[in-house]
């Protein structure tokens, strides 16, 4: 037999069926089946009557958003200022600022805590702050890496044609900065928002269990052994994930025809 | 050139990176509705020149007028001037259409309305949809674009976005456009279609253009008035015709078409001595003065041995479609010559060139430069007629000479650098002179002695007719006998060929 390049997908298609399609095909399971294992939609009734967890699913939104509104906010002019050769003449900063990612995310964010807690933001006062502060410091990285990097690529020449053609600099970040760093906002902003939907060890130890996500909600049935709720739920954020990225797709067509990762 | 309706003046620009001048004292106007071109070789200033003008580089010194006022505080976006970028720089978020728009969005248009008391004001008011979309499909028309309005800048071809680059300048009816080498990417043919149309439009137009190119036949076909630069300097101003028949110096002549280029003496009267000859001229020069001849190859005529004035043979040849180009051998020197009449490689033949062809030039002294150094076996440099002590390991840095007297690089390679080319350079201060013949390396006679201001020029001319160029504080006569000296460390040498040659 000739060995042909497919074949070395193999371990990785073995892979995704052991830990991607398997584990989802268990969700479907387990979320329209009751506890006793008969085929039921009592899970989707029950989502949708009661109250509570719906709004814990759109407090979880608007916190998703805010953190990515709030972190593309901090992290645009930072990466600008980093790609910009003027300012920034090696990459030291850029290094500093990617370092906290190097640390252990609990111990750092329970660092974060107690620092919050020691300058007089109290977590246990100050609850919704404290989960944002943490939210913005844990995923700032992410959205100041791809930034920086499409920056970088940026052609200078095309600000200064911006410039030339009568756009004063407010119009050319707004006109020409800004969409042709779109890719860059797009993969950021998703970077972002999926896992802080699903994010739920900062709120929790930022919070002191105030603020409950969505994430952490479906921990909570998880682990109450209630598998047939919290997979119901699961399943609810994994097509809800799945629709944020299909709208994503729609705004982030690639300008050089390549599609992003996302 | 007439000063006539001038549109833009440069006076005194000076632009300084770090410690090294990129433009040096620049002076230029440019007419109204003229085509003008900056030319020179890469690095010489030309960008940066455009660059000033455009306002995306502030002038160190000196001064931009635009219609007689000083543009030079105007950010780039309130002048009315519009560039062509090198490489395009279109937008490559927005199609043809929007890229060619976008400057339209940001213009005011004046008008006028009456008050009721019957006063007039001027207001502004932004460009109607209407307005933008004649000018757009207008400006489309111009590059021969109309039916790529909707396609993606980025599906297009070199030629196809250079001309989407022209229209997005043009439909903002700047009155001045900027081009910044805008052929360069394109192949031969694609340029040589685009220059036609370029300067058809300028024609159609009747904008003002400003075009940067290194390309001499490029600049020669286009434009009205060529400024050729060569290392932040304007050279020279002038019609294509005056730079290619006049040019002003050596460099000018070398960089525009093909030039013969040898160091002359003037010996009478519209008398000058190259090529071993004493040739007839027109130009009127000091008796003694070196110069610099630059004669072209076209005018450089082959006769039967003896008819002519100086013999040659002819060592190579090489046909170039409508003519041959051939290289003849006048004792050590070349002479490059173009005719359409055959000749065999190899014969002797006899060169004649008329007076009028034979363009003399003033020699400009900066340093003491000896193109045909070489080093010899004792790693001591020759030139000018004399050896010289000088340090060969400044020729490739961090390198050294072991005991046995060989050249030896940081990569470990060794060198037997006898008869190794260099080209040798001393500053005209560098240079010793004395009245102690036994002192220097060699001896000469003082020709010629200028006072500079605080010091004098001396020329100090050696039997074998090779000249030093020495400032110096002391006066001498002319005619005087001295000996020269350089100092071992004054000696600037630098490679002419590849050392590898010499490896051992
Ligand atoms: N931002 C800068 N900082 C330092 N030096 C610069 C800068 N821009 C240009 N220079 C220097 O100024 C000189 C002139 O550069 P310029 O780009 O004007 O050359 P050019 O004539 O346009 O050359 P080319 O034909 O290669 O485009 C060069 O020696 C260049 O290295
Ligand atoms: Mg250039």
């Amino acid at each position: 037999m000739k060995f042909r390049r497919k074949y070395l997908s193999i371990p990785y298609v073995l892979f995704l069926v052991c830990f991607v399609v398997i584990p989802v095909l268990f969700i479907v399971y387990y979320a329209f089946t009751n506890k006793g294992g008969q085929l039921s939609i009592d899970n989707l009734i029950r989502f949708f009557s009661d109250k509570t967890n719906v709004d814990v699913l759109l407090i979880s939104f608007a916190y998703a958003i805010i953190n990515t509104f709030i972190c593309l906010l901090i992290g645009y002019p930072l990466a600008m200022v980093l790609a910009n050769r003027k300012y920034n003449k090696s990459s030291v900063l850029v290094m500093l600022f990617i370092m906290p990612m190097w640390i252990n995310f609990i111990i750092r964010t329970s660092a974060t805590r107690d620092v919050l807690n020691w300058i007089g933001i109290s977590t246990g006062a100050h609850s919704e702050l404290t989960t944002i502060i943490g939210l913005v410091y844990n995923y700032l990285p992410f959205v100041v890496l791809p930034l920086y990097t499409t920056m970088l690529k940026m052609d200078r020449s095309q600000i200064e044609a911006s410039l030339d053609l009568g756009a004063n600099p407010f119009h050319t970040f707004f006109k020409t900065i800004i969409p042709m760093t779109m890719p860059g906002i797009v993969s950021a902003a998703t970077m972002v928002f999926m896992p802080t939907l699903s994010s739920y060890v900062i709120s929790d130890i930022l919070s002191e269990y105030n603020v409950v996500l969505f994430g952490s909600y479906i921990d909570l049935y998880f682990n109450q052994a209630d598998w047939n709720f919290g997979s119901f739920m699961a399943l609810i954020m994994l097509l809800l994930i799945g629709l944020s990225v299909f709208i994503t797709r729609k705004f982030s067509k690639d300008d050089r025809g390549g599609r992003s990762i996302w | 050139m007439a000063k006539k309706d001038v549109i833009l003046e440069l006076i005194n620009v000076n632009k300084k990176y770090e410690d090294s001048y990129a433009v040096e004292n620049f002076n230029l106007y440019v007419n109204k509705g003229e085509f003008i071109t900056f030319l020179g070789p890469s690095g010489c200033g030309k960008t940066t020149t455009l660059r000033m003008i455009a306002g995306f580089e502030k002038p160190t010194s000196g001064q931009i007028l635009l219609n007689g006022k000083d543009i030079g505080s105007l950010p780039p976006y309130k002048r009315p001037l519009n560039t062509v970028f090198q490489r395009y720089a279109l937008f490559p978020h927005l199609d043809v259409y929007d890229n060619i728009a976008f400057g339209l969005k940001f213009k005011k248009v004046a008008y006028e309305v009456t008050k009721k008391d019957g006063t007039k004001v001027t207001k502004y008011r932004k460009f109607t949809r209407e307005e933008v979309d004649a000018k757009v499909t207008k400006a489309l028309k111009i590059v021969d674009l109309e039916a790529f309005e909707s396609r993606d800048v980025s599906t297009l071809s070199g030629g196809q976005q250079q001309r989407v680059a022209i229209a997005r300048a043009i439909v903002n009816e700047p009155e001045i456009l900027l081009l910044d080498e805008p052929l360069g990417a394109l192949d031969l043919k694609m340029r040589k279609e685009m220059q036609l149309e370029l300067k058809e439009m300028h024609r159609k137009l009747g904008i003002t253009f400003i075009y940067v190119t290194h390309d001499q036949e490029e600049a020669l076909t286009m434009s009205d008035m060529i400024v050729v630069m060569e290392d932040g300097q304007i050279q020279q101003i002038g019609t294509p015709l005056d730079i290619y028949n006049e040019p002003k110096n050596a460099f000018v002549a070398d960089f525009i078409g093909e030039s013969n280029i040898y160091v002359g003496t003037m010996i009478g009267n519209k008398k000058v001595r190259f090529l071993g000859t004493t040739w007839e001229c027109i130009d009127d020069f000091p008796v003694n003065q070196k110069v610099d001849v630059v004669v072209r190859p076209e005018d450089v005529i082959i006769k039967p041995l003896g008819e002519g004035a100086v013999k040659a043979k002819i060592v190579n040849k090489i046909f170039k479609g409508i003519h041959y180009q051939f290289t003849a051998m006048v004792g050590n020197n070349e002479v490059l010559i173009q005719t359409t009449a055959d000749h065999e490689v190899n014969t002797e033949v006899s060169l004649s060139i008329e007076p009028d062809l034979i363009q003399i030039m003033n020699r400009a002294y900066d340093a003491n430069i000896y193109q045909d150094a070489y080093i010899n076996k004792n790693n001591k440099v020759v030139f000018a007629g004399a050896t010289w002590d000088c340090d060969i390991t400044q020729l490739v840095n961090g390198s050294s000479v072991d005991e046995k007297g060989y050249f030896s690089t940081p990569d470990g390679k060794k060198y037997d650098l006898t008869d190794l080319d260099v080209i040798a350079t001393i500053d005209m201060k560098d240079i010793e002179i004395s009245d102690d013949l036994e002192d220097g390396n060699i001896t000469g006679q003082i020709i010629q002695m200028v006072w500079k201001g605080d010091h004098y020029q001396v020329i100090v001319r050696t039997e074998e007719e090779e000249d030093f160029v020495v400032d110096t504080e002391w006066t001498w006569n002319e005619l005087d006998t001295v000996s020269v000296k350089i100092p071992e460390s004054k000696i600037k040498l630098t490679l002419k060929e590849d050392i590898s040659k010499y490896e051992i």
